[in-house]
């Protein structure tokens, strides 16, 4: 028996090893930019995300491997007002507080997004719009929680933060991939997660993650840091810019007129 | 050209904020008012987070009153006496507004507060400036018609009397000072400089001749949005420079050549179109509180920072 176990054990580990580098695809990614530089003239930024599905053995012969991108801004908490007919004028009235919302999120895939992922890996994986969203912090006076979640989604949406984007990862021989995501021009700072998720038949086989960096930079970087760090210069200084302005335009109004 | 707002966080297109700026220019130099009653609710309207237009709109009526008022020191049609008296006023009112602004802010009243505010306020004034200088204007077609006689009422009655040298005034400092704690508070609450409330008091209550008013209220409304910008730039910071430069550059310019148009026109014309825009300003406003919004949620930053 003792000299049994290990043995056992051996062909276990090795049974397992072997099956899941059977099984085993595994993304290798590129992207264009892992950084996104906000400057003066920022206008929005595409970022081409591209790769190929690294494996063993050969393609399996199941459902056809469809690939899922998500980029996810930093998350925080939104409170979430609505508007009420008062006294004859609306006003805000009920509000929730929504724990956690990204600030941007896409999502981009290579069909129809029920196709490619079913609803049990979505719940697990968090990779709808509405999934990403974490809220239930409602009041119990209010009843219908959800609408105000689905409020963010769609406020979100019209400013183009948040985005659903069937079909538009393109898979070629179920090897190599590819897709663009645009990103507007009021992002905020922080760490964009990016998720590449491989998928058969709507389960996930493999998932990978990496993320890109959003910053401002030179000026934007300075004037922001000033402004959050020396928030009394910072002041000071757009005063006498207004003086300085002010002054500068009535002094050359006035040499104009002399001549 | 598109540019990046570094504290805003959007992206707007240059040459708008230049044209924007120069067209409010114009006006706040026509009319003696800072131009913000009509810049903040179309920052609003171009994807401005409100708290930053109203931050950022206090430090370019800096620019552009400092412009304007300039051009009135040369004509020497400012009366600085009575700038001062409805300064000490305006610094108080500033700080109780933006203590008031900070509360409501927290309860996600703000929006309401300041719409509320613009259509009482804009309804009320331009109203009866509408109503007063077309009387004005109705009598002096009239040939040999009255002078405008000026009213003795209550405000002669209270104490602390003293001599305004350059108005002509003879009067206790209390209205003032009540004036410029009134137009401290909007200042801070709305983002004006509270020309379009400050003129009228000026011609109403005080009765102060109308060639002094416009540079005197230009006067005391740099002091006080300059007060009202380091307020917002060190609690909230919310003051986006870029944004303010690029609309002072229009605005300074604006300012100058609507101080010379107003140069031209009769005090009375001048009135009633201030009037009329007031009213106009007034009116959209309205229109949206009463219609149903097409959006009745909104978003809020949670925990009120």
């Amino acid at each position: 028996m003792r000299r049994l176990l290990p043995l056992l054990l051996c062909t276990l580990f090795g049974a397992t090893a072997l099956s899941a580098a059977d099984a085993r695809e595994e993304v290798v990614l590129g992207l264009s930019q892992n950084r996104v530089a906000i400057t003066a003239d920022f206008d929005g930024s595409e970022i081409l995300v591209f790769g190929a599905v690294k494996r063993e053995t050969p393609i399996p012969d199941s459902a056809p491997l469809e690939v899922v991108v998500t980029v996810s801004g930093p998350s925080s908490p939104v409170t979430v007002r609505r508007k009420e007919k008062k006294l004859g004028i609306w006003v805000n009235a009920d509000s929730v507080l929504v724990d956690s919302a990204p600030s941007f999120y896409a999502v981009a895939t290579s069909g129809p997004f029920d196709a490619v992922l079913s609803d049990t890996e979505d719940l697990r994986h968090r990779v709808s719009v509405e999934r990403a969203i974490r809220s239930v912090g409602a009041a119990m006076n209010i009843r219908d929680a959800q609408e105000f979640a689905d409020a963010v989604v769609r406020i979100r949406q019209d400013e183009g933060l948040y985005s659903l984007r069937p079909e538009t990862v393109s898979v070629d021989q179920q090897t190599l991939f590819r897709t663009a995501i645009d990103m507007p021009a009021n992002l905020t700072e922080g760490a964009y997660t990016t998720r590449v998720l491989l998928t058969r038949g709507g389960e996930v086989v493999s998932t990978y993650e990496t993320e890109i960096d959003v910053r401002k930079v030179g000026l934007e970087r300075f004037l922001y840091a000033l402004s959050r760090e020396q928030p009394f210069i910072y002041g000071i200084m757009s005063l006498v810019i207004a003086v300085l302005a002010g002054w500068g335009a009535s002094a050359a109004f006035q040499l104009l007129r002399e001549r | 050209m598109q540019i990046y707002l570094p504290i805003a966080e959007v992206s707007v297109n240059a040459f708008l904020l230049l044209g924007l700026g120069g067209m409010v220019g114009i006006l706040s130099g026509m009319f003696g008012v800072g131009g913000g009653f009509l810049m903040t609710p179309l920052l609003f309207f171009i994807g401005i987070p409100p708290a930053v237009a109203v931050a950022t709109e206090a430090n370019q009526i800096v620019a552009s009153s400092f412009s304007g008022v300039l051009a009135h020191f040369r004509r020497r049609t400012v009366d600085i006496k009575m700038g001062l008296v409805l300064q000490a006023g305006g610094l108080i009112g500033a700080a109780l507004g933006v203590v008031v602004f900070n509360h409501l802010k927290q309860l996600g009243q703000v929006d309401l507060l300041v719409k509320l505010c613009y259509v009482v306020f804009l309804g009320v004034v331009g109203g009866l400036m509408f109503v007063e200088s077309l009387n004005a204007l109705r009598k002096s077609r009239k040939p040999g018609g009255a002078p405008v006689r000026r009213q003795r009422g209550w405000v002669h009655a209270l104490p602390f009397k003293m001599r305004f040298r350059t108005s002509g005034l003879y009067i206790s400092v209390i209205p003032p000072i009540m004036v410029g704690v009134a137009v401290g508070i909007l200042a801070a609450i709305m983002g004006v400089g509270g020309g379009f409330i400050m003129v009228p008091a000026m011609i109403y209550i005080l009765g102060m001749p109308t060639k002094v008013v416009v540079g005197t209220s230009l006067f005391q409304i740099i002091l006080v949005t300059g007060f009202t910008t380091m307020l917002h730039a060190t609690t909230n910071y919310t003051v986006d420079i870029v944004l303010a430069v690029l609309l002072l550059v229009g605005g300074v310019i604006g300012a100058q050549i609507g101080t010379r148009i107003g140069t031209y026109l009769k005090a009375e014309q001048l009135r009633i179109l201030l009037a009329i825009m007031v009213l106009a300003v007034c009116g959209k406003l309205g229109l949206d509180l009463l219609i149903m919004p097409d959006e009745l949620f909104s978003l809020g930053v949670a925990g009120g920072h």
